[in-house]
């Protein structure tokens, strides 16, 4: 392991690897440097990069003109709630499933799965219909119920997974020391699952924020998560890309930090343990 | 205050009989060692007592009392596992505190209970650690603290000492021992090490394959084995087990001798034969020997004895020592 | 490993994730079917009736379908293909050792973490702008013509938007296979006489071929339903250039109102994406028994 790596093979990988971030990272750079822009300066070409007068009047703008925070608030509650709900569902399930396996366990695992890999548009239209039917289109309600389905297999699986770690004995020992099946969960197995449990939840928060098909097409002006919120600059064009990117920025910067924490679980969360 | 018996208790995974069916009786303040090899049912059999594991069917009763369909936390037993199974998010105080406070003691009994535990066990330093910050022996301890703070009925051992090294192993056996001279509770103990049965048992019971081979306290299962199975399983070095023409001799299908009822002798002697392996222990010395009509026999002579590998030796068999077992494995 | 109590426990304990998810995944689905086997029009209330197989007919035999699964192959492929190589190369070069290496690597996989509809409209207005944006400035500092991405090479820009959003992905779980290498294998290889390419070739790779397989599964099932990217960028057009069946059910149920034809198309889709699934499937699968 502990071999010497020459100066100049590490400052070459150094710069190639800096480049290689730096271009990567460009079109969200760039969104972070336009948010601080005017509009005027937003158009400039050739483009100003650093040296132009950063404003943050295309914050106040978008906030003042579009009521930003309601769309925030939007994203929030449906994300949060969605995954909060999704975890109340899923944590006995996964208990079940990771401690009292039946033959069947690993087929009702295998069509959880799979019902994530519906496509979408093969449940769009009855959705949709229900959905008008009910009066859910365009609430809150509605795409925490959309999201909570989702994600929940995800959920599932990867509790799952994080509960498959936790030995067995450590839970028949609180059995036998006189913990009834509430206070085995509540006491003994969530205490030892939290960073497994707080790694779900991080992931589909995420994930849950940035769902862009349901939330597309099952709100309008009022329930409108940032997702949706922001779509609606694609049809002016040309003139509004600092308030663009000012919305923009603010949309991704949260998630964007929850993803950088997030990013080992990222990877087990999306390949349903496959990959760890 | 501690009775256990077990009446036709058998056990089955799907369609595998894993325990065909045992019938066993436990006194109060009895320590009782369930030893066999690994995968003969005993772990099963403990889990089965714990109420960890049904059975399928049979009953088991704890003081005379039906505790076959009793949720493990309602049959007053403690149980340490091999894993010690501590918790880990709780301290060495929340973790012996755990099942006073799942049953809803006082708050002052609760702390008056542990540190007497505590002290007991020599945990009383750590109390504020975590599992993880404990050497192995300790964990053990905690585990013992655990349970001993309830005043179970009996305890339930599962192989505790397997994940200990040699030395410790050693100094944790006599702890054990020493316990149930103090608390005079009934101990189940299951094991794989014959030593570990042979040294802390007051009746051993040796399973195979679900059954039961033989009960009894420790000499007389090293005094009168019934069967082959047993008459290997206990003492160590392995008992020699001959068949063939120095079988027929003593009219049996296979004849035993324990290594430490073989006379060893450079010059005379019934069997003959050529050393292969030399084992020094200082104490004792192992000789294994090829021996000519007989196959490899193992002698074990006290003190040193002078010999290397390839030289000859006779071996004598000492008379009245002899184990004899017909073609089913039976003694005879 | 349990008892009856813990087993009945089990199962109550599972079954409200398992009946919402039952109700979520065939309600919605047998009503699809349903429906596309009627003529069923939103702009025409009352006049649903049977329709048999037309509306299968209808959907398969439109130009558009074509178009829109020759566009969902080429965009998941090229997805794909980008993906992979790249994903391969960061991965290898987040490996080494070099200064700073850790802020690289969240700069690497930030966009994964920004949502379809930012980076497509980052894309698009900023980056792509025929006339302000930077690739034209780019450009035109090289004295080139600077190139209308969307209007001339809708799905080639679609499919580059997509493949920035999933390099991160790629990358991540390379990463994660590589680095759990045993290091003893390839220092044995290097025992063995493997040169550094021999050691690629015969070690690292062979034991990055499961978390590639897991790549191309997994953003397959995504890819397949990829519709935000294309709705703010190009409408699915021009034309039907940039339309992949997902955007083209959609097309047919939310802005022509025809149920009939937009779930057969959706059964449509369902039928594509099993046919990965089912790969998917076994290959967690197995490895759930390991």
């Amino acid at each position: 392991m502990a071999r010497a790596i020459s100066t100049r093979r590490k400052l070459t990988f150094t710069a190639i690897g800096w480049l290689v971030g730096f271009v990567i990272f460009f079109p969200i750079l760039w969104t972070v440097i336009t948010s601080f822009k005017t509009e005027g300066e937003a158009i400039a070409s050739p483009p100003h990069f650093l040296f132009f007068d950063w404003t943050l009047d295309s914050y106040a703008e978008v906030q003042s003109r579009s009521n930003y925070l309601k769309h925030v608030m939007n994203s929030v509650i449906i994300s949060f709630g969605s995954t909060f709900i999704a975890l109340l569902i899923a944590i006995p399930a996964a208990w079940a499933m990771a401690f009292s396996p039946t033959k069947r366990t690993k087929d009702i695992l295998m069509w959880m799965l799979s019902t994530k890999m519906l496509p979408p548009v093969g449940v769009l239209v009855p959705i949709y219909l229900l959905y008008r039917d009910w009066g859910l289109l365009d609430t809150r309600l509605g795409l925490v119920i959309v999201l909570t389905m989702i994600n929940l297999p995800i959920i599932v699986w990867m509790l799952y997974t994080y509960f498959k770690e936790i030995p067995g004995e450590i839970l028949e020992a609180s059995r036998m020391d006189g913990a009834s099946l509430a206070k085995e969960i509540i006491y003994v197995l969530t205490p030892m699952a939290v960073p497994g449990i707080a790694s779900t939840l991080l992931l589909n928060i995420i994930l849950a924020w940035n769902e862009a098909f349901w939330t597309l097409n099952l709100t309008a002006a009022n329930a409108a998560p940032l997702t949706a919120f922001i779509a609606s600059y694609s049809s002016p064009e040309g003139l509004f890309w600092a308030k663009l990117s000012a919305a923009s920025t603010l949309a991704i910067a949260p998630i964007l930090i929850l993803g950088w924490f997030s990013q080992r679980q990222l990877v087990r969360g999306l390949t349903f343990g496959a990959v760890k | 205050m501690g009775s256990i018996t077990l009446e036709k208790v058998s056990k089955s995974f799907g369609t595998t009989k894993v325990i065909p069916q045992i019938d066993l009786d436990i006194a109060d303040g009895e320590f009782v060692v369930f030893v066999g090899p690994s995968g003969c049912g005993k772990s099963t059999l403990l889990r089965i007592i714990a109420g960890l594991e049904d059975a399928t069917d049979g009953t088991i009763r704890i003081d005379g009392a039906d505790a076959t369909r009793e949720a493990p936390a309602k049959r007053g037993l403690s149980m340490v596992f091999q894993s010690y199974a501590l918790y880990p998010h709780m301290s060495v105080y929340g973790n012996i505190a755990f099942p006073l406070k799942m049953a809803g003691e006082a708050k002052a009994t609760i702390d008056d209970k542990v540190r007497g535990a505590a002290k007991v066990l020599n945990l009383t330093d750590y109390l504020d650690r975590k599992p993880r910050q404990l050497s192995g022996g300790q964990r053990q301890r905690v585990a013992i603290g655990r349970a001993i703070v309830r005043q179970p009925k009996a305890f339930l051992f599962d192989e505790p000492l397997s994940n200990l090294d040699a030395a410790l192993r050693v100094n944790m056996r006599l702890e054990i021992s020493e316990l149930h001279h103090q608390l005079k509770t009934t101990m189940i103990y299951v094991t794989h090490d014959q030593v570990e049965a042979m040294t802390m048992a007051d009746k051993i019971v040796v399973l195979n394959a679900g059954r039961i081979e033989q009960v009894g306290s420790p000499l007389e299962l090293y005094r009168n084995p019934k069967n082959l199975f047993v008459a290997g399983f206990i003492g160590s070095p392995k008992m020699n087990l001959i068949s063939g023409a120095a079988a027929a001799k003593e009219n049996a299908a296979t004849i035993g001798v324990r290594p430490e009822h073989i006379g060893l002798s450079k010059t005379e002697g019934p069997w003959q034969g050529k050393v292969t392996v030399v084992e020094h222990l200082g104490a004792d010395t192992f000789v294994h020997a090829d021996v000519d009509g007989v196959g490899p026999v193992t002698a074990r002579a006290p003190g040193e004895f002078p010999v290397k590998h390839g030289e000859q030796v006779f071996l004598t068999p000492e008379a009245g020592k002899i184990y004899r077992f017909g073609d089913n494995g039976a003694a005879l | 490993m349990a008892t009856l109590q813990t087993r009945s426990a089990a199962r109550l304990m599972m079954s409200p994730a398992v009946l919402l998810l039952f109700a979520w995944m065939i309600v919605p689905l047998a009503m699809t079917l349903y429906f596309s086997f009627l003529r069923y029009n939103l702009l025409m209330p009352g006049m649903e009736e049977w329709a048999g197989t037309l509306n299968y007919h209808y959907f398969l035999t439109d130009p558009a379908f074509g178009t829109a699964l020759l566009n969902t192959l080429l965009l998941v492929g090229g997805v794909l293909l980008i993906t992979l190589a790249g994903g391969t190369l960061l991965a290898l070069l987040l490996d080494q050792p070099f200064f700073g290496q850790g802020i690289v690597r969240l700069l690497v996989i930030a966009p994964f973490f920004v949502m379809p509809t930012v980076s497509a409209l980052v894309w698009k207005n900023m980056l792509m702008h025929p006339v302000y944006g930077i690739f034209a400035w780019i450009a035109r500092s090289l004295g080139l013509q600077p190139v209308d991405w969307l209007n001339n090479l809708p799905l080639f820009s679609v499919t580059m938007i997509v493949a920035w959003q999933w390099l991160p992905f790629a990358t991540l779980i390379l990463l994660t296979a590589l680095q759990s290498l045993d290091e003893e294998q390839k220092e044995a290889a290097e025992m063995d006489g493997a040169g550094p390419i021999s050691r690629f070739v015969y070690i690292v790779l062979p034991h990055l071929a499961r978390a590639m397989t897991v790549v191309v599964l997994i953003e397959t099932i995504f890819l397949l339903s990829v519709f935000a990217e294309i709705l703010v960028t190009t409408n699915g057009g021009p034309g039907n250039e940039s339309t992949n069946i997902t955007y083209l059910v959609y097309a047919q149920a939310l802005l022509q109102f025809d149920v009939g034809g937009a779930s057969a198309g959706g059964i449509v889709a369902v039928i594509l994406a099993n046919l990965v699934a089912i790969f998917l499937i076994r290959l967690i699968g197995k490895n759930l028994e390991a």
